[in-house]
């Protein structure tokens, strides 16, 4: 069983499943964490979501994997520790980590309350904290120490396990909702892509009173979007003849899709002064015609998760209109089925990790 | 017998006309309408030479035909006015840009963006309502609807006053749209030419920092000492480019010939919107994750709506912001359009036509 390399000794021994090479193979794994710092709150995990950039980050699609990389951003437990100067929370309160664990408190991105955005960001696992270049690792674990300025009040009226992914997914698109305006009741809002983002903006446009549109090249969802998800309709990509009809008719599209494809379609669909929302990363540049931006006043703008602040106020928006993620509950030792899976986009549309009941140390 | 094509309408005009896609100009009589009860009649003065013009003679966007009388950027005295216009009286100092027409119902027009309707007519190579070609400001009198219609403030000299028209609000609109208009703001304005000289003098004049960034190092003095640019950065000098790495709240994109946007991006700061107003033919090529670390965006502008035209005049007026022009008689048309393709001009031409457009009838 794979143990933390010697010299990232902590004092407090955790359990976790880590991958530790680029097959992206997940193993159990034996590592250790900081004490309980003043400013620091212990979680214990009960539910940790499977985002697909979990995936990308176990094989190293990205090239910048640090293995032994335990994965994890959409982390929901209950607080067992607090440091003395934490005020926020209390020893038994259901909280949530996300994606981020720790920025330079000091810049204007952070003065903002957009740690998101700071140049200095500490991602939750793989990535390395400022204080003392120690490696951070994930929520496939049984517990994780984080600063209390990262840790988020999860509402009572959720379910911790269908409203992980949120801690991701849903901040990735409240944020970017808020920030375009794709938060006007009435108005026309494209969908690109159903899996884990997608299936969250269709929830979060209806919630904002807008008409949702699910556009997507698999014509055997159209069932799935309309009737169970709630979008007003359905626009096959495929179809030449579709989508000409459907020219000029969006206020907004909101991108989620990160397979590589133009963006040409879709500045038709907009409509004059309309706006494209890139939230997938395909790994090759789009193709972006320019003409029908200029003869419409069109833009198209990105967006990474959210600030610590906008994640609390998602989370209690959501809670506010029942918005959760459908999901796929799993046990630990199914999740290197789960990531084969995942990567076919063979899931509805998040698995969560029941980490508090199947996370087990052999040991 | 039907009538030419060219003598279709009641009032004779005389102008310089492209005859085919070699883009040659030559004199052309043809005609114009009588002064319908909403429009409003005048003798054209100048006109600018807008790069438009220059692709359009030569056909290379398209959808061209001839004989073209180009010219989006004129300005001249109002001669006679119909019956149910209010805004003008003879003797009015005024212009027309780039639209003549719009449908004025549908979303668009009713917010004041008839350049974004899509039963828009442009002021020249463009089929008119009543079925007859339209024909631009490089000719004697001009005869449009009151509401395409703006007037010139009299502290503005009219022989620099044209460009406004087209390469004005086309820089104007996305600076306030896109809220890059408040001061403090650092703007990089790219191509220094017809539209990027406005930019920069726009820009200047909204209490915006602002760095030009061009191919020709040539460029730096006029950029900083005559049109008031705070810097200037080569853009083949990637020391240069990389010192400026996100530093710039906004872009303004003026370059038409194909270029990258990813070193541009790399300029913004978090937040950052890099604006294209050139029009380039091929596709730009975008990566996702730099829009997507920085929150980035892109962004397209087109000419203005005529509400907003006003504005950006009345805006110059006050600010005293005109066009950087080479005034030039109306047979110097074809050098200078051999000039402009190679962008030797500071930084615009405008023909006087008053002075030099001589009927041969």
């Amino acid at each position: 069983m794979a143990k933390a390399p010697a010299g990232q000794e902590f004092p407090r021994k955790v359990f976790g499943w880590a991958a530790t090479d680029k097959s992206g193979i997940l193993a159990p794994f034996h590592f250790s964490r900081r004490e309980n710092g003043d400013e620091d709150v212990t979680v214990k995990i009960q539910y940790c979501g499977v985002c697909h950039s979990d995936l990308h980050m176990i094989k190293n699609d990205w090239g910048v994997a640090n293995y032994p990389l335990v994965p994890g951003h959409e982390i929901v437990g209950v607080v067992t520790m607090i440091g003395c100067q934490v005020s926020e929370f209390k020893v038994g309160d259901r909280v949530g980590v996300g994606v981020i664990v720790d920025s330079c408190r000091s810049c204007e991105s952070c003065h903002q309350d957009l740690e998101n955005y700071c140049p200095q960001a500490v991602f939750t696992y793989n990535s390395f904290l400022l204080k003392d270049m120690s490696k951070t690792y994930g929520g496939y674990s049984d517990f994780i120490v984080v600063d209390q300025r990262f840790v988020v009040r999860f509402p009572d009226g959720l379910p911790p396990d269908a409203g992980a992914p949120l801690l991701c997914a849903g901040t990735t698109v409240y944020s970017s909702m808020k920030y375009y305006g794709v938060t006007e009741p009435g108005k026309h809002l494209g969908v690109c892509g159903l899996g884990g983002l997608g299936h969250i903006v269709v929830k979060m446009g209806k919630a904002f009173g807008l008409k949702v549109t699910v556009i997507s090249s698999s014509p055997n969802k159209e069932a799935e979007a309309v009737e169970r998800l709630g979008a007003d309709s359905f626009l096959v990509s495929s179809d030449p003849a579709k989508i000409k009809a459907a020219f000029g008719t969006m206020d907004y599209i909101i991108d989620t899709v990160s397979a590589a494809h133009s963006l040409a379609p879709l500045t038709a669909l907009l409509k004059v002064s309309g706006k494209i929302v890139i939230l997938g990363l395909p790994d090759k540049p789009m193709e972006l015609p320019f003409f029908p931006m200029v003869m419409g006043r069109k833009l198209i703008g990105g967006s990474n998760i959210g600030g610590m602040k906008e994640t609390q106020e998602m989370l209690d928006f959501c809670a506010k209109h029942n918005i959760t993620a459908d999901i796929e509950l799993i046990q630990m030792e199914e999740i290197n089925t789960a990531m084969e899976r995942l990567s076919k986009s063979d899931v509805k549309y998040r698995f969560v990790i029941d980490v508090g009941n199947s996370l087990k140390s052999g040991s | 017998m039907a009538k030419s094509m060219d003598q279709q309408h009641p009032v004779k005009a005389f102008g310089w006309a492209a005859r085919d896609s070699s883009g040659h100009l030559s004199p052309y009589n043809f005609s114009r309408r009588s002064t319908g009860e909403n429009d409003v009649a005048f003798k054209v003065l100048y006109c600018g030479v807008c790069h438009s013009d220059l692709h359009s003679i030569k056909n290379e966007w398209g959808g061209s035909t001839y004989p073209m009388v180009p010219g989006h950027e004129m300005v001249g005295v109002v001669t006679e006015v119909g019956s149910k216009v209010t805004k003008f009286n003879v003797g009015d100092r005024v212009g027309v840009g780039c639209m003549v027409w719009s449908c004025r119902s549908c979303d668009s027009c009713s917010s004041d963006l008839e350049n974004y309707c899509l039963g828009m007519i442009l002021t020249y190579n463009a089929k008119y309502h009543d079925g007859t070609i339209t024909y631009g400001g490089y000719s004697n009198l001009m005869v449009a609807d009151e509401h395409f219609i703006v007037s010139i403030p009299d502290n503005l000299p009219l022989e620099r006053a044209g460009p406004l028209l087209c390469a004005g609000i086309t820089v104007y609109s996305p600076l306030r749209y896109y809220g890059l208009d408040k001061p403090g703001l650092h703007v990089a304005v790219v191509g220094l030419g017809g539209l990027g000289h406005m930019a920069v003098k726009f820009a200047k004049a909204m209490g915006l920092k602002v760095t030009v960034i061009s191919t020709s190092p040539n460029k730096k003095q006029e950029a900083i000492e005559r049109l008031g640019a705070d810097s200037f950065l080569v853009s083949r000098d990637q020391e240069q480019l990389r010192s400026a790495i996100g530093t710039m709240d906004g872009i303004i994109d003026t370059v038409s010939a194909a270029h990258h946007l990813p070193p541009l991006l790399g300029l913004l700061k978090t937040n950052g919107k890099l604006i294209v107003v050139g029009a380039p033919e091929k596709p730009f090529e975008l990566p996702a994750f730099q829009l997507i670390y920085g929150r980035k965006l892109v962004g397209g502008s087109g000419i203005g709506g005529m509400k907003e035209t006003q504005e950006m005049i009345d805006f110059a007026s006050k600010h005293n912001i005109t066009s950087e022009v080479e005034v030039i008689r109306m047979d110097y048309i074809n050098t200078a359009m051999e000039r402009l393709a190679k962008a030797d001009v500071k930084y615009r031409f405008v023909i006087d036509i008053g002075n030099s457009l001589q009927t041969t009838e």
